[in-house]
C-alpha cells in the first residue's frame, strides 16, 4: 500500500559515447566485415588497373606508308615527338631565311602579301601540290623570328602575320599575343619589328613603319650570344572532319603552303654581312624556298610552329588513355556503394542502425564518409599504379603519349580517385532514396557512363555531345583530361579526341553538385520516412 | 466404363510411371500453370508496369532528343534511322532492371522458396519467367520503337534531313528501316534474356545489374579508346551492344565491323550463353 522506496533498475555500465567518430567506426566495421563488399572494392581497383593495362597492351601503333616503287606498305613506329622548351610535344616545321645576329640588335620589315596553296585530298605522293587550290590557312604564318638554333624544338620568339588572325607575337610554342587584326594587301601592308636586348626579345607592329606599337616581349632563358634570326613562312596541314556512322569522326587533310612577300628590310646592331641562308627546320622541304631580287624577298614554307594537339594528323594520344579502366572500376564501386545502404533495408539492419543512432542524418553522413574514403583510397592506389605502367607499355608499343606536367599527372590520378569516391557517395544517396539496389545502380551508371558513350561513340553531332559533357555527371571525366586546348592552334577539339568542354575541376564540380543534391534529398527522405 | 477407358491413351505405363506422351502433356500443363503464376505476380506488383512505362518514355525521349539535336552535314554519310533509334541505348538499361528483378527480387524476399515448392521443375519456372519477360519487353519495346521512329520522322526533316539533301523520310515502309525497327525490338528482348540469365547466376539484383551494364557499356568505351583499328573492329564484333545495335544501320552497310543480322546473332549468342549458365546454376545450386 505504501509507496515503496525501490528505485527502478539502472544498468551500471556507462552509456556508450555517441559521437560522430563512433558512428564512422561502426559503419567502417560493417563495410570491413562483409566479405562481398571488400571483394567488390578490390574488384573495382583491379578493374581500373587491369582494363588500363589490357587496353595499353592491345595498342600497337605504327605509321604505314605505301612505297611507290613496290606498292607495298612500309610500317614503322611513330617517331618520338619534338619536345619544346616547356616539355610539351611541339611541331617545329617552317622555312627559315636567316643570318647570324651577335649581341643586341633589331630587324624590321614590311609584309605586303600572304597567299597560299591547299593540296587536294587525292594528291599523289611526291607531288603534294598537284591539283592544289589557292587559299591561305587561318593560322598560316609569316614574319620575323629569333631562334636559339635551327634545331627543331629550340626556343624562339617571333612577330608574324597570320592568315586570318592578324599580327601575333608568339614565343616558345605555347605563348601567343594578338597585335593589329585584319589581313594584308598591297595597299594595306603591315610593318613588323623584332628587337633583341640581352635575352629579351620584343615584337612590334605598325601600319606605316614609323609609329610602332609593342605587341609583346619574351625572355628566352639561355639565349646564346650569336643566334640565327630572319624571315620565316609556314602553313599548317588542313583538316576536313567527317562524321562517321557508329561513332566518332575522322579527319582527312594534306599539306598547305604559304607564300609571303617582304620588302623594306632594315637592321640595326650586331648583324654580319654574310649572305642570307635558307633552312628548312624539320618537315617537307619540297614546299619551301625563297627568292631575293633587289629589296624584295619571297619566302615559301609549309609546316607549323605550335604545340601538337590530338586528333587529325598528329598521331599521339593523351595520358588519360591509361585511365580507361576507370569506367569498369566505377561500375563495381557503384554496386558496392549502393549495396552498403540497400542491404540494410533488405535485412532490416537499418532499424538497428537508426535505433543505435536516432539522429538519422548523421548515420547517412557516417556512411558517406566511410564509403567515400574507401573508394577514394581504392581509386587512388589503382590510378597511381596504372598510369606509369600503362604509359610505359604504350610507349614501348610504339605509341606517342604526349608528355604532361607533374601537376597534370597528379591532378589526373587524384581526380580519378575523387571521381570514383563522389560517384560512390552518389550511389549511396540514391540507394537511400530508392531503397532498391537495382534502381540505384542503374540510375548512377546511366547518369555517368551513358552520356560519355553518347558523346564519344554515337551518332550524335559533336555539339550535342559537348552539351552532354557539360550538363550530365559525365562532365567529371574532364578531370582526366591531359591535353591542353590552344586557341592559336587549329585542331579537332572534340570529346572523341580527349578534349572536354569544361575545365578539369569545373567538370568534377558538376558531379559534386549532382551528388550533393542527391545526398540532401536522401537526408530529408531518411528523416521523414518510416524506416 | 472399361470400354471408354480403353479408347483413351494410357496415362501410366506398366511400372506406374507416366508414359512419354503423358509426361509431355504434364510438362506443358506445368508450364501453363507456371506462366499463369508468374503473370499473376507481375500483374499484381507495380514494379513491372512502372518499368515498362519508363522504358517507353525514356527510349522515346532520348530518341526525340537525338533527332532534335542531329544536324545535316554535307558530305557526311548520316543514318536518319539510326539517329531515330538512339533511345535504345538508354531503354535497354530499364529493360535490364525489369528482367533482373523478375528473378532477383524473389531471392531477396525468399519468395523463391515458395515458387520452387509450387513449381518444382526449375527449368519450367525459368522458362515461364523468360516467356513472360520476353512478352512484356516485346510489347514495351514495340511501343518505344514506334514512338521513336515517329519522333525521327517528325523532327529530322526540320534539321536538314530532307529529300533535297538526299534523305528520305524515316518510314517503316522502307525495308532497311523496318528491319532496323523490328531488330531494335528483338534487341531489347535479347537484352532481357541476357539479363535474366545473369541474374539467375548472380542472384543479387544490384550486382546483377552492375554486371549487365558493364557488359553492355564497357565494350563501346574500350573500342573508342583502342587506337589499333584491328582490335577496335574485333571489340565491336564481340561486344553485345555494338554488335547487337548493328541491326539499326541502314546506310553504308559494307563499312560496318559486322553485318546487321550477324550482329544481332552475336547478341543472341551472348543471351543464349547467359540463359544456359542461369539454367545450369538454377538446377545445380540450392535455392
Amino acid at each position: 500500500m505504501t509507496a515503496g522506496t525501490d528505485t527502478a533498475y539502472r544498468s551500471t555500465t556507462s552509456a556508450a559515447r555517441d559521437g560522430f567518430a563512433q558512428l564512422v567506426h561502426a559503419e567502417w566495421t560493417k563495410l570491413r566485415t562483409v566479405r562481398g563488399w571488400l571483394i567488390g572494392l578490390l574488384v573495382g581497383a583491379t578493374l581500373v588497373v587491369g582494363v588500363g593495362l589490357l587496353a595499353a597492351a592491345a595498342t600497337h601503333a605504327s605509321a604505314c606508308t605505301i612505297q611507290s616503287a613496290t606498292g607495298q606498305p612500309v610500317c614503322h613506329g611513330i617517331p618520338a615527338p619534338t619536345i619544346g622548351p616547356g616539355g610539351e610535344a611541339v611541331n617545329d616545321g617552317f622555312y627559315f631565311v636567316h643570318q647570324p645576329l651577335t649581341g643586341d640588335g633589331a630587324i624590321a620589315v614590311r609584309i605586303s602579301s600572304l597567299t597560299g596553296l591547299i593540296s587536294s585530298g587525292d594528291a599523289q605522293p611526291g607531288q603534294p601540290m598537284t591539283g592544289a587550290t589557292p587559299g591561305v590557312q587561318p593560322w598560316s604564318k609569316a614574319g620575323l623570328i629569333v631562334k636559339t638554333s635551327t634545331t627543331p624544338g629550340s626556343a624562339y620568339a617571333a612577330i608574324m602575320l597570320t592568315g586570318e588572325h592578324g599580327v601575333r607575337f608568339q614565343y616558345d610554342y605555347t605563348h601567343d599575343t594578338a597585335g593589329i587584326p585584319g589581313a594584308v594587301s598591297a595597299t594595306s601592308p603591315r610593318w613588323l619589328r623584332l628587337a633583341r636586348s640581352g635575352d629579351t626579345i620584343t615584337g612590334y607592329d605598325s601600319l606605316d613603319g614609323t609609329h610602332w606599337t609593342e605587341v609583346g616581349s619574351a625572355r628566352l632563358i639561355g639565349l646564346p650570344a650569336t643566334v640565327p634570326a630572319g624571315l620565316f613562312a609556314t602553313s599548317p596541314d588542313y583538316q576536313q572532319i567527317t562524321n562517321h556512322l557508329g561513332g566518332g569522326e575522322s579527319g582527312t587533310g594534306g599539306p598547305t603552303q604559304a607564300t609571303a612577300r617582304f620588302d623594306r628590310l632594315s637592321r640595326q646592331g650586331g648583324w654580319s654581312d654574310s649572305a642570307w641562308t635558307g633552312t628548312q627546320v624539320s618537315g617537307d622541304q619540297s614546299l619551301s624556298g625563297f627568292t631575293q631580287s633587289g629589296g624584295t624577298w619571297t619566302v615559301r614554307g609549309s609546316g607549323n610552329i605550335a604545340p601538337q594537339v590530338a586528333g587529325g594528323s598528329d598521331p599521339g594520344q593523351g595520358l588519360e588513355r591509361t585511365l580507361i579502366g576507370t569506367f569498369a572500376g566505377l561500375i563495381a564501386l557503384i554496386v558496392v556503394a549502393a549495396l552498403f545502404v540497400t542491404s540494410e533495408y533488405r535485412r532490416g539492419l537499418i532499424r538497428t542502425s537508426l535505433a543505435a543512432s536516432p539522429r538519422r542524418g548523421r548515420v547517412l553522413a557516417a556512411k558517406a564518409v566511410v564509403i567515400g574514403a574507401a573508394t577514394f583510397i581504392a581509386g587512388l592506389v589503382a590510378a597511381a599504379i596504372v598510369v606509369p605502367i600503362a604509359r610505359h607499355m604504350l610507349r614501348s608499343n610504339g605509341s606517342v603519349v604526349y608528355p604532361t606536367s607533374t601537376y597534370t599527372e597528379v591532378r589526373m590520378i587524384v581526380g580519378t580517385a575523387a571521381l570514383l569516391a563522389v560517384a560512390a557517395v552518389g550511389a549511396l544517396a540514391l540507394g537511400t532514396i530508392l531503397r532498391r539496389g537495382a534502381g540505384a545502380v542503374t540510375a548512377v551508371i546511366v547518369a555517368i557512363v551513358l552520356p560519355y558513350i553518347l558523346a564519344v561513340a554515337s551518332v550524335l553531332p559533336v555539339g550535342a555531345g559537348q552539351w552532354l559533357l557539360r550538363l550530365t555527371p559525365a562532365a567529371a571525366f574532364a578531370v582526366q583530361q591531359s591535353l591542353i586546348q590552344y586557341p592559336q592552334v587549329a585542331g579537332d577539339y572534340t570529346p572523341t579526341n580527349g578534349y572536354y568542354p569544361l575545365a578539369p575541376w569545373a567538370g568534377f564540380a558538376v558531379l559534386c553538385g549532382y551528388t550533393a543534391v542527391a545526398l540532401l534529398v536522401a537526408a530529408v527522405v531518411l528523416r521523414r520516412r518510416d524506416a | 466404363m472399361t470400354a471408354v477407358r480403353a479408347s483413351e491413351p494410357p496415362l501410366l505405363d506398366h511400372r506406374g510411371d507416366p508414359t512419354p506422351s503423358q509426361a509431355r502433356r504434364e510438362r506443358w500443363a506445368d508450364l501453363q500453370d507456371a506462366l499463369h503464376a508468374e503473370w499473376t505476380k507481375m500483374r499484381t506488383t507495380p514494379g513491372a508496369a512502372c518499368l515498362a512505362l519508363s522504358t517507353l518514355v525514356l527510349t522515346a525521349g532520348l530518341s526525340a532528343a537525338a533527332a532534335a539535336a542531329a544536324s545535316y552535314t554535307p558530305g557526311a554519310a548520316q543514318d536518319p534511322t539510326k539517329i531515330s533509334l538512339t533511345g535504345i541505348d538508354l531503354g535497354q538499361a530499364i529493360i535490364a532492371i525489369l528482367a533482373v528483378v523478375t528473378i532477383s527480387s524473389e531471392y531477396s524476399t525468399r519468395l523463391i522458396a515458395t515458387t520452387l515448392t509450387a513449381v518444382p521443375r526449375r527449368i519450367t519456372m525459368l522458362a515461364a519467367k523468360a516467356t513472360l519477360v520476353t512478352g512484356v519487353v516485346l510489347a514495351a519495346g514495340t511501343a518505344a520503337v514506334l514512338t521513336s521512329v515517329l519522333a525521327g520522322r517528325l523532327l529530322l526533316p526540320g534539321n536538314g534531313f530532307t529529300t533535297a539533301h538526299g534523305y528520305a523520310l524515316v518510314s517503316l515502309g522502307d525495308e532497311p528501316t523496318l528491319r532496323a525497327a523490328a531488330g531494335s525490338v528483338l534487341y531489347l528482348a535479347l537484352i532481357a534474356l541476357l539479363s535474366l540469365g545473369i541474374a539467375c547466376v548472380v542472384r543479387d539484383s544490384a550486382t546483377a545489374i552492375g554486371v549487365v551494364l558493364a557488359l553492355l557499356y564497357l565494350f563501346p568505351i574500350l573500342a573508342s579508346a583502342v587506337t589499333d583499328q584491328h582490335w577496335q573492329r574485333h571489340l565491336q564484333q564481340i561486344s553485345p551492344m555494338d554488335a547487337g545495335l548493328a541491326i539499326q544501320n541502314t546506310t553504308n552497310l559494307h563499312g560496318l565491323p559486322i553485318g546487321p543480322w550477324a550482329g544481332l546473332g552475336v547478341l543472341a549468342a551472348w543471351a543464349t550463353a547467359a540463359m544456359l549458365a542461369g539454367a545450369l546454376t538454377l538446377r545445380l545450386r540450392d535455392a
